[in-house]
């Protein structure tokens, strides 16, 4: 009888997998991608549910939180299979693409108007940015005392090309009023806890931002769909601020007299302390500000960390580096611990907001182990610490310096 | 005339129900009796009788269970989870809502953790845990605490690959 069971069960697990990867071409963006085919057992590889390359890193998987190594963001238009996913509650089912509907409303919408995805897509100009989207808490894992959520390490930053219309586009026929000063978005994903009335996130940000000429409604990555599990069918996309405001599964816009102040807007979300504080302080939420503009940053991407040479071969090196809403101006390495910084060959971004690509060929002085380390610095002359930055309570805003591992012999 | 017949319909209808309670409580009170002479002289009947109904059911359990509890390397293997004491309490408790990666990924101070348990409770639909709790907070506190780690670790987990020129 056991034995019996046991062959139904290896034979339903079959089936399953069967059905995900059957499925996966006719039905992928139907696909209930939190939920793994219940009774049939858990499919073998999460990265077919996800649609992810085998080498990013799962870091959770209710929600789906998953990051890219470096060297899998060599790419300079990050590819939808190496993009990070940050979600925050569940992706939502049986999306029906012609009854997807965008409202925009609020108490500074002069006419609310509701257009469906063909509305959206036949009144407005269409535009196609490169734009960098990076999560708040990316290099969160290095914070001490630890900050608590998911331990990101460097992976939850890329940057694709994004095809929508301008927000300002849409908001303007809509009608802003004159006391709007903030923007807060609402998408179709579900709650952990199953409540469909509760909402998982809505952040947003100022007027100012949302102006912005590369502030996009986005319904196509890198000339595609943009993947289910990064915001399928229609995206929020504000590059250089933290991915959280870009909202995915984009449902609702509100144009707001006041701060939005949708879940995960206020409190210690997304903020960090006005005032630095030390390692380890309780803030009170009243001292907390909304994080804007991320950090000036950048990574090695080639060679991975962990490369052997041989004595007197030399080492190309590559990379990109992003500045929030600034621009990279300089990008240097250093192989003796930062003692000496030499300068890296550094290309211009292809549109404002959109990481630059880097490149240096070095030489070592002899045998031994060494670690490249890697530092931009941005127009306002900010440059990325080799420590890590101040201490705040949720480990948001991480930027210090990148660096690899390399063995002369 | 009318009241009078009206009476005697009822009169019978009383003896009958009497009767029947009679009956009712007789055949109650043998079936108790019974019930518990079964048990008293024969204590694995009740067992063969579940059996009997749930074989297939009963073993199913046993082996669900089996694969629920699988414990390997001191690693609980569905979760990931440390095995220590209380990690039913964890299991069942913590990852109703979020996966259990959320735990294993994070470190913190038993201060740090009733924090987290505050904010879930707060703001994402965590029920009161009650007495629960402190035991809870035991296994988190004491299997996922803080490393100290200072301002910068060393690099580790270096996979070394030859890099062709």
């Amino acid at each position: 009888m056991k034995d019996s069971r046991r062959d139904f069960l290896k034979r339903a697990g079959t089936l399953g997998m069967g059905l995900t990867m059957g499925a996966e071409i006719v039905f992928a963006e139907n696909l209930p991608a939190d939920f793994p085919l219940l009774g049939l057992g858990q499919p073998d590889d999460p990265f077919k549910i996800i649609q992810k390359d085998q080498g990013l890193s799962i870091l959770n998987d209710r929600p789906w939180n998953v990051e890219t190594p470096p060297h899998l963001l060599d790419d300079k238009i990050t590819p939808a299979d190496k993009l990070f996913i940050r979600n925050n509650g569940l992706v939502p089912q049986d999306i029906k693409i012609d009854d997807w509907t965008l409202t925009i409303e609020g108490e500074s919408a002069v006419t609310p108007k509701t257009f469906t995805l063909q509305q959206l897509k036949s009144s407005f100009k269409h535009y196609t940015y490169q734009l960098t989207i990076e999560c708040g808490g990316n290099g969160r894992s290095e914070f001490n005392p630890p900050a608590k959520g998911n331990q990101w390490t460097t992976g939850a930053v890329g940057c694709p090309s994004w095809t929508g219309v301008r927000l300002r586009d849409v908001l303007d026929s809509v009608g802003i009023k004159n006391d709007a000063v903030y923007l807060g978005y609402y998408g179709k994903d579900t709650h952990l806890s199953g409540d469909p009335e509760k909402v998982v996130i809505s952040r947003g940000v100022p007027l100012k931002k949302a102006l912005d000429d590369q502030s996009l409604i986005a319904w196509a990555m890198n000339g595609e769909d943009i993947p289910l599990m990064n915001g399928y069918p229609l995206r929020l996309v504000f590059g250089g601020w933290p991915a959280s405001t870009s909202g995915k599964w984009l449902s609702r816009i509100v144009i707001r007299n006041q701060v939005h102040d949708g879940p995960k807007m206020t409190g210690q979300s997304y903020r960090v302390p006005c005032e630095p504080v030390a390692p380890g302080t309780k803030v009170a939420d009243e001292d907390m500000c909304i994080i804007e503009s991320m950090p000036v940053k950048s990574l090695i991407t080639y060679p991975k960390s962990g490369a052997v040479i041989k004595q007197r071969q030399s080492l190309d090196i590559r990379g990109h580096a992003w500045a929030g809403d600034q621009a990279v101006t300089a990008m240097q390495y250093s192989i003796d611990f930062g003692n000496t910084w030499h300068t890296c060959t550094l290309d211009p971004p292809v549109n404002p907001l959109a990481w630059q690509h880097w490149s240096a060929r070095l030489s070592f002085p002899g045998k031994g182990y060494y670690e490249v380390w890697a530092r931009a610095t941005d127009s306002n002359g900010n440059k990325q610490p080799m420590i890590i930055p101040g201490w705040n309570p949720r480990g948001y805003l991480n930027n210090a310096c990148h660096r690899i591992a390399v063995k002369v012999t | 005339m009318s009241d009078f017949s009206g009476e005697k319909i009822i009169n019978s209808l009383r003896r009958l129900v009497n009767l029947l309670s009679t009956l009712l409580g007789l055949v109650l009170i043998l079936g108790v009796s019974l019930i518990y002479l079964e048990l008293y002289y024969d204590p694995q009947h009740f067992e063969v009788f579940a059996k009997n109904q749930d074989e297939e059911s009963v073993t199913d359990l046993a082996e669900s269970t089996a694969e629920i509890d699988l414990i390997k390397d001191g690693i609980h293997i569905p979760t990931g989870l440390i095995d220590d004491v209380n990690l039913d309490l964890v299991v069942s408790n913590c990852t109703a809502c979020h996966s259990a990666k959320l735990i294993t990924q994070n470190r913190s101070s038993r201060e740090g953790w009733q924090s987290m348990i505050r904010w879930m409770q707060e703001s994402q639909k965590l029920w009161d845990l009650g007495e629960n709790e402190e035991a809870i907070l035991d296994y988190l506190a004491k299997n996922y605490a803080p490393d100290q780690k200072g301002r910068r670790v060393p690099l580790t987990n270096i996979e070394w690959y030859e890099l062709e020129p």
